[in-house]
């Protein structure tokens, strides 16, 4: 049973839920940038929620099945067509061998999530199938998916054909998109004024966004508090010593545009930090477009965790509704 | 040295033991990253040690934010008893310093630059107030170096001159980082110099670049076949100047499966070298030249 690619769309790669422990080397955790919409697809087809799967960014691929199986389709909205005709999105779809699966234009999101039951069954890299091309890890021998790649399944699990999501519980950003964030690392860097400043600013997704890191334009540029730099920070006052940084930091460089580290994260560097989003946001960094406008809100750390409950919570209850 | 707490969103707390670098701080960091380990605390997911500073990430959902910060900041008197020593290893990197390679890299970006009508090396020993390129290299290979921290991509290592404050070279990085550095480039930024392993973004300055792999997946390189990364905290450097001819015979032996880098074992002790900087270089060197 395998998947053949036939064409992969803009960028298309295998994730799962990534490889942690490896950060203190600088191999970043990976897996898929909308996790939430991930475990959703695996648990439609019968995953487990930890599967491989693809990962599409602004353009479905096209694909044939060697047998008959079970897809599910989650995260950005675009037609859904197995053999021209349109199928539903976040929904199990029964596929029959020799059926082509392809996609119609973006409509909303950035990040479309295929899961196949069984699970794509391309070899571990340090433990996760993930695909992490900086570092040739993982994937179809360490890079993204290409025409004419087949692609090895799993063994299937007991899926069922027609099993939904409720609209209500497809969990995406709102537009303009509101990232919630814990002020901390560095925040003491920048004047209050200019602290102030960038959580009223109304930033645009620049360009360069990709699994990295998400960069920001259209704020001012921020101040910093008068010090003389500390001894091996280098002299720009956005430089601090190169320290280690967290999944879904903020850096500004030059104190001009932020840029959100994400999955791929670089696991450190020199340029300071004015806090990071909060773990229950980092799915919706995934389905920004870019120009999409945003607005970095501060929380308490009590909010995060709440928030981060309350996305537990939501994926506890569409794996009860599909039970 | 002052140790400042803070935490990075909701899984994730960060220790800076000293806002600016030094061995000491180094040293801090490092033992108190590994207490932190040993103290195997439920919820603490990863342990990343920085130059002068560490981070732990952690599961908001089986341990509460503040608790584990107490927990961790208990732990800060163990690192202050704890030994500065370590028995580690020394291994000579070489460098082709001005190669064709970065010099059109950094061509290529000189409007990120803090001085678009040089090169970096140039710019680098301006402001370091050396007469000349030549000499500016020579400070920068004469002496070992000690890893300091591994990280920002898969195997980078940044490295820590040991040499006396006022001897530290040091310059900023790019102003806006480059979208592209060659694979193996030797930059600089801070009063840092680092290897970049793999091909990619980079803010560091570029002086050369060395023909010998520090990360490989495949592990298929002779002396990354037990792991895929070479360094590791604490490993000490050293540098020698090579040209185009050696560079390209390292390059065929590292493709022949015949190049072992030159490295030998050795302790290094703090209190030691802060007391004695010539003579500790000296002993590290002689280690080398043994090997």
């Amino acid at each position: 049973m395998a998947l053949n690619i036939l064409n992969p769309g803009l960028s298309t790669s295998i994730q799962d839920l990534g490889r942690p422990g490896y950060f203190h080397l600088g191999i970043p955790i990976g897996g898929a940038m909308d996790r939430f919409a991930m475990r959703v697809a695996n648990m439609l087809v019968g995953n487990a929620e930890d599967a491989a799967g693809l990962e599409a960014v602004f353009m479905g691929p096209e694909i044939t099945f060697t047998e008959d199986t079970l897809i599910a389709i989650t995260g950005a909205e675009l037609p859904v067509m197995l053999d021209g005709v349109e199928q539903n999105t976040w929904t199990a779809i029964a596929v029959k061998k020799g059926q082509t699966l392809s996609f119609g234009f973006l409509q909303s999101g950035a990040r479309i999530y295929i899961a196949v039951s069984g699970g794509i069954d391309t070899p571990e890299a340090l433990g996760s199938r993930s695909t992490y091309p900086i570092g040739a890890l993982g994937g179809v021998e360490g890079r993204n998916v290409a025409a004419g790649d087949v692609l090895p399944l799993g063994k299937s699990g007991p899926g069922k054909t027609g099993a939904t999501v409720a609209p209500a519980h497809r969990r995406m950003p709102g537009n303009p998109a509101v990232l919630r964030m814990v002020k901390g690392l560095y925040w003491h860097r920048l004047t209050d004024a200019s602290g102030e400043q960038f959580l009223n600013d109304e930033w645009k997704v620049a360009p360069e966004a990709d699994r990295m890191g998400y960069r920001f334009r259209g704020g001012k540029p921020l101040e910093f508090v008068d010090r003389e730099q500390p001894f091996g920070a280098g002299s720009d006052p956005s430089n601090i010593v190169d320290g280690c940084y967290s999944y879904g930091s903020i850096q500004v460089p030059g104190g001009t545009e932020p840029i959100v580290l994400h999955r791929d994260a670089v696991s450190g560097g020199g340029y300071f930090t004015l806090g990071a989003i909060i773990s229950a946001d980092m799915d919706y960094i995934g389905q920004l477009q870019p120009h999409t406008p945003v607005k970095f809100k501060a929380v308490s750390m009590e909010d995060a965790l709440a928030a981060r409950k309350e996305r537990h919570q939501l994926l506890d209850q569409i794996r009860g509704s599909l039970a | 040295m002052k140790t400042r707490y803070t935490f990075g969103g909701d899984e994730h707390i960060y220790i800076e033991m000293d806002e600016e670098m030094s061995l000491d701080a180094f040293f801090k960091s490092l033992s108190m990253s590994n207490a932190v380990r040993e103290a195997k605390i439920d919820g603490v997911t990863e342990i990343c040690p920085a130059n002068a500073s560490f981070q732990v990430k952690f599961n908001p959902d089986v341990v509460h934010p503040d608790d584990l910060l107490e927990q961790v900041k208990a732990l800060e008197a163990v690192a202050e008893k704890a030994e500065k020593r370590m028995n580690t290893r020394i291994i000579e990197i070489p460098v082709y310093y001005q190669d064709p390679w970065t010099h059109e890299t950094l061509m290529r970006f000189r409007e990120r630059h803090q001085d678009p009508s040089g090169t970096d090396l140039e710019y680098a020993a301006r402001i370091n107030g050396f007469d000349s390129v030549e000499d500016f290299i020579t400070a920068h290979h004469s002496q070992p170096w000690f890893v300091s921290m591994v990280g920002f991509v898969a195997g980078l290592p940044f490295l820590y001159q040991l040499v006396e404050r006022e001897k530290q070279l040091e310059v900023p990085k790019y102003l806006r980082p480059r979208t592209d550095t060659p694979k193996l480039t030797v930059g600089y930024g801070g009063c840092f110099s680092c290897i970049y392993s793999v091909r990619g973004a980079g803010g560091y300055q570029m002086f050369g670049i060395t023909p010998m792999p520090i990360y490989d997946p495949e592990q298929e390189v002779t002396y990354l076949k037990d792991f895929m990364v070479l360094f590791r905290p604490g490993d000490i450097v050293k540098w020698r100047p090579i040209d185009r001819a050696e560079y390209d015979a390292i390059c065929q032996q590292v493709e022949d499966g015949t190049f072992m880098p030159k490295m030998a074992e050795v302790e290094f002790d703090l209190d030691a070298f802060n007391k004695d900087m010539t003579g500790t270089n000296a002993r590290l060197m002689e280690a080398l030249n043994g090997a």
